[in-house]
């Protein structure tokens, strides 16, 4: 006999039980902490707060310990906090050229002024597995000099000073900035737009986006002007004491992509650009970002939109991976209503083309 | 550790204020779809986040609420939602169609009649009933504006001519006030006519598209057809097994690995509600009795 | 043989029309007046303009001098640039019909023949199937298409048939004047030849105006009553079809005329 299914309720609370027992794991081996997700997974802790959109490496560590080292399900419980917060309103925008830099590097020359500094990544490393990192280890203290003073011109504004290549659109001061966690996106889209939307993409999305677009899908022949690592002054205009409040430093990525050149009938030709920021050591993003940047500005630019790197709608509208999983896994939610008019008309449907089959063959032997 | 405190229905009084300035400006255009800054919420997107922040802009501390999805209080996602809002705004909550004052809904309307005083708050996944036809934004949004729905009709031509009938179940197109084009969200066209000169207010939220819709209280809401190919509601033709129930959407349950089928009411209060009132179907636990005349 | 309009009164008229972009001219002082059931052909080479003066005139560009007036069903003559973008669109769906050199562009490949006929029916509030499919079957058979393949999609079908499907797709709603550029090219000589016999025969039983971009001479012979010869941008001959190409006054135009290959 058929009794109704029920106990929802206790289903969902035993399943939080169990996943917080999962979570936890063996209990014989130490409970992580959060100072060894900050410390030791800097980098997934760096791409939470990125695309959580949020810069707090204590909350997006307890994020990914939340999470059990899933980063997007860590990015959603960041932006689902994030969405709680008072805003106060905006810092003065950061100025990359003050930037107390740790790392720089650029394709476009041999040398600069200000060198070329590797810091610390994993180019030119060999990617051989290493059992003695499996053991624990004690790396040698790093080799130290001197902070060099000298100066550390952005590549972008040597080329810029030749006017080689395009000044960075300089922004009517008076123009609100548009924020797409307050208005909703809609189309056309302005590149202060376009800009927060990539800042806060998924990150292996535009990876592809931009490697199609190296591959031909909307080419535009990139070199690496400039990427840096380093610490900027974040400062906030108080209004009561009327001048800009520095708040403290934060880590940045910053990407400059020198693009195709472009000219027209009044200006003569010169490089045109792409812009990746990410918050703490995010090259991949900022790289792919500043190429996808450069791509969406298809049409700025009067070039065809032809790719799908450069199809504005399609990149902003699947670019956020908390949407996007949201709205993938949500599958698994019962669709059984709607799974059941589907089977009620695919049946009827069947049975009209069993019913066809059946008289026509009568047909052919009446005549 | 910033450490959160939650104001009443989770959402902030500003973030209130601008999803109910979206319902209003919604109400006064039925059928057209409002854009809002959809906020990021605990749940995923597709879960339900825009028929919760609808909720939790209009709830107030003396509203009953009930939550249900695929017609039932049971199911595990209108258990999270209403666990939710118990938690967020301590409201009271309820199964019962007749005593709430907001339904939250997923994929049905109850049943039994609204009446006036009551919200019917939709989640809908995908608000644009031309989407599928037109994927660019762009470009619906002309069509809207200049009501120009030819491609509608073309597809609801090409099923005919495919299938010999209009070949959608569910999400079936409805045009709100003889103006707008409307996805009235995922539910079986089955109850596409209860949306017509309902006396409760319909208001429709999608939090990963962003838009807001409504249907204010006795609008016209016509289903999209053809005058020789009318709209057709389907049920599947047989009684609920549980209350015998001859007018109410059915739920095909499999009971065995050999073909075995039982058909009872999707909606679970309208179900117990008539059980309780006596009517029985054929596999109900309680001696059979004869059923009331309704 | 449909019934003529007021036909004293111009349909369509351009006064001292132009289109440039920055220091380049693309079109300049173009002026007619066109009247019902009249046959207007634009003839010249790649550059001359005749596309630029074919979009100006259709209002899908906004012109840099002049104006366009059309007389709506209601007789009044209304300047084009000064009409809504709805009442604009309404036009090109019923009063106007727009044939592509490329079927394609007028067609929606995915969807059936019947479809495509049917849809500007379905657009101005048609709602009966049958009704739908049998006047999108009856123009079919107009423009020589089989019936039978009225629930195919053009995706399926040649490129004369294409071109046809999107004549009666323009023709169904009984349009007062059709745009036409380049409609034969890119298909076979008796392809073409078929085509232009169908399109003339059309033309005059439904008594429509129409202007005819063409590079090829045969074409403007054929369908045309007047023609434009355009160069540079600019209209430096125009008069009866017959006239203008048995006697050409203009060096340029002589110049056109002689260079048909014999047949």
């Amino acid at each position: 006999m058929y009794v109704a299914v029920k106990g929802g309720e206790r289903a969902i609370e035993n399943a939080h039980r169990l996943l917080a027992h999962e979570r936890r794991g063996d209990r014989d081996v130490p409970e992580l902490s959060l100072a060894q997700i900050s410390e030791q997974l800097s980098l997934g802790v760096d791409r939470v707060m990125t695309e959580g959109s949020l810069y707090d490496r204590e909350l997006a560590a307890l994020a990914i310990k939340q999470a059990r080292g899933d980063l997007i399900e860590a990015i959603f419980l960041v932006r689902a906090f994030r969405a709680t917060l008072p805003r106060f309103g905006a810092t003065e925008p950061v100025d990359t050229g003050k930037m107390a830099v740790r790392r720089r590097i650029s394709s476009t020359f041999k040398d600069i002024p200000g060198g070329q500094i590797l810091g610390p990544t994993f180019d030119y490393t060999h990617r051989l597995l290493d059992p003695q990192l499996a053991e624990g280890s004690t790396p040698e203290p790093p080799a130290t000099s001197d902070a060099s003073s000298a100066a550390m011109p952005r590549v972008t504004d040597i080329l810029g000073r030749d006017g080689l290549i395009e000044s960075s659109p300089s922004a009517d001061d008076n123009a609100p900035i548009g924020d797409l966690t307050r208005e909703p996106l809609s189309f056309p889209a302005d590149r202060d737009l376009r800009l927060q939307n990539l800042a806060r993409a998924d990150e292996g999305f535009l990876l592809a986006l931009g490697y199609s677009s190296q591959r031909g899908y909307g080419r535009n022949h990139p070199f690496a002007g400039e990427i840096r690592l380093g610490e900027v002054e974040v400062e906030f205009m108080a209004e009561d004491v009327g001048f800009a409040v520095p708040l403290g430093p934060i880590t940045l990525t910053e990407c400059q992509m020198v693009t195709q050149f472009k000219g027209s009938a009044t200006q003569a030709p010169c490089f045109t650009r792409g812009y990746g920021l990410g918050f703490g050591q995010s090259e991949r993003k900022t790289m792919s970002m500043a190429l996808v940047d450069r791509t969406l500005r298809a049409r700025e630019l009067g070039e065809e939109v032809m790719a799908p790197a450069q199809d504005e709608e399609f990149v902003m509208s699947h670019s956020d991976n908390v949407q996007a999983t949201g709205f993938v896994e949500h599958l698994k939610l019962p669709h059984y209503v709607d799974f059941q008019s589907e089977l009620g008309l695919l049946r009827k449907l069947r049975k009209e083309f069993a019913e066809a089959a059946e008289t026509s063959p009568l047909q052919e032997a009446a005549e | 550790m910033n450490a959160p405190a939650y104001n009443f229905a989770y959402l902030d009084e500003q973030t209130k204020r601008m999803i109910r300035r979206a319902i209003l400006k919604a109400i006064a255009i039925p059928g057209y779809q409002v854009p809002f800054a959809s906020r990021e919420m605990p749940m995923p997107y597709g879960w339900g986040t825009g028929g919760v922040q609808v909720t939790a802009a209009i709830l107030g501390r003396d509203d009953v609420l009930k939550v249900i999805d695929q017609g039932s209080d049971d199911t595990t996602n209108a258990i999270s939602i209403r666990k939710f809002f118990a938690k967020t705004a301590g409201v009271e909550t309820t199964t019962s169609t007749a005593d709430a004052t907001v339904i939250q809904t997923r994929h049905r309307i109850p049943e039994a009649s609204l009446h006036a005083g009551q919200v019917l708050v939709y989640q809908v996944p995908i608000p644009e009933p031309l989407r599928f036809l037109e994927p660019r934004e762009t470009e619906t949004r002309r069509m809207h504006a200049l009501g120009e729905y030819g491609l509608m009709h073309v597809k609801l031509y090409e099923d005919i001519a495919r299938f010999g009938h209009i070949a959608t179940s569910y999400a079936y197109p409805v045009k709100v006030n003889a103006r707008y084009v409307m996805d009235p969200s995922p539910t079986p066209k089955f109850d596409n006519p209860k949306m017509d000169n309902c006396a409760a207010l319909q208001l429709f939220g999608a939090g990963r598209e962003k838009r807001i819709y409504a249907i204010p209280p006795h609008t016209s809401v016509v289903s999209l057809d053809f005058e020789d190919h009318p709209f057709s509601r389907y049920r599947h033709d047989a009684p609920c097994a549980l209350c015998g129930a001859n007018d109410s959407y059915l739920d095909e349950i499999v009971t065995d690995d050999k073909g075995g089928r039982m058909f009872v009411c999707s909606d679970t209060d309208f179900c117990e509600t008539r059980q309780a009132q006596g009517h029985r179907g054929s596999e109900s636990a309680a001696p059979h009795k004869e059923r009331a005349h309704g | 043989m449909a019934e003529r309009e007021d036909s004293d009164q111009p349909l369509l008229m351009a006064e001292g029309l132009g289109k440039s972009y920055g220091s380049l001219t693309a079109c300049r002082d173009a002026s007619f007046a066109l009247y019902p059931g009249e046959v207007l052909a634009v003839v010249g080479e790649s550059g001359s303009g005749k596309s630029t003066l074919l979009q100006l005139l259709s209002a899908q560009l906004a012109p840099s001098a002049g104006q366009v007036s059309y007389r709506m069903r209601d007789g009044v003559m209304r300047d084009l640039a000064k009409l809504g973008e709805a009442e604009r669109r309404f036009l090109f769906r019923t009063d106007w019909g727009y044939v592509h050199q490329d079927p394609a562009m007028g067609l929606r490949m995915a969807v059936s023949a019947g479809a495509n006929v049917g849809e500007r029916l379905m657009a101005v509030g048609w709602n009966h199937y049958g009704r739908i499919r049998d006047t999108a079957s009856s123009w079919l058979e107009r423009v020589e298409i089989d019936t039978g393949r009225i629930d195919d999609a053009p995706r399926t079908y040649s490129g004369g048939m294409r071109q046809r499907l999107q004549i009666a797709r323009n023709l169904v709603t009984e349009p007062r004047l059709v745009f036409m550029d380049e409609p034969t090219g890119g298909l076979d000589v008796s392809v073409q030849a078929r085509l232009l016999d169908l399109m003339r025969n059309l033309v005059s039983e439904l008594g429509l105006a129409a202007i005819v971009v063409t590079h090829d001479l045969a074409v403007a012979r054929l369908l045309s009553h007047r023609v434009m010869v355009m160069k540079g941008g600019r209209v430096i001959e125009t008069g009866l079809t017959d006239q203008v190409l048995d006697d050409p006054r203009e060096p340029y135009t002589q110049l056109l005329v002689s260079s048909i290959l014999p047949a």
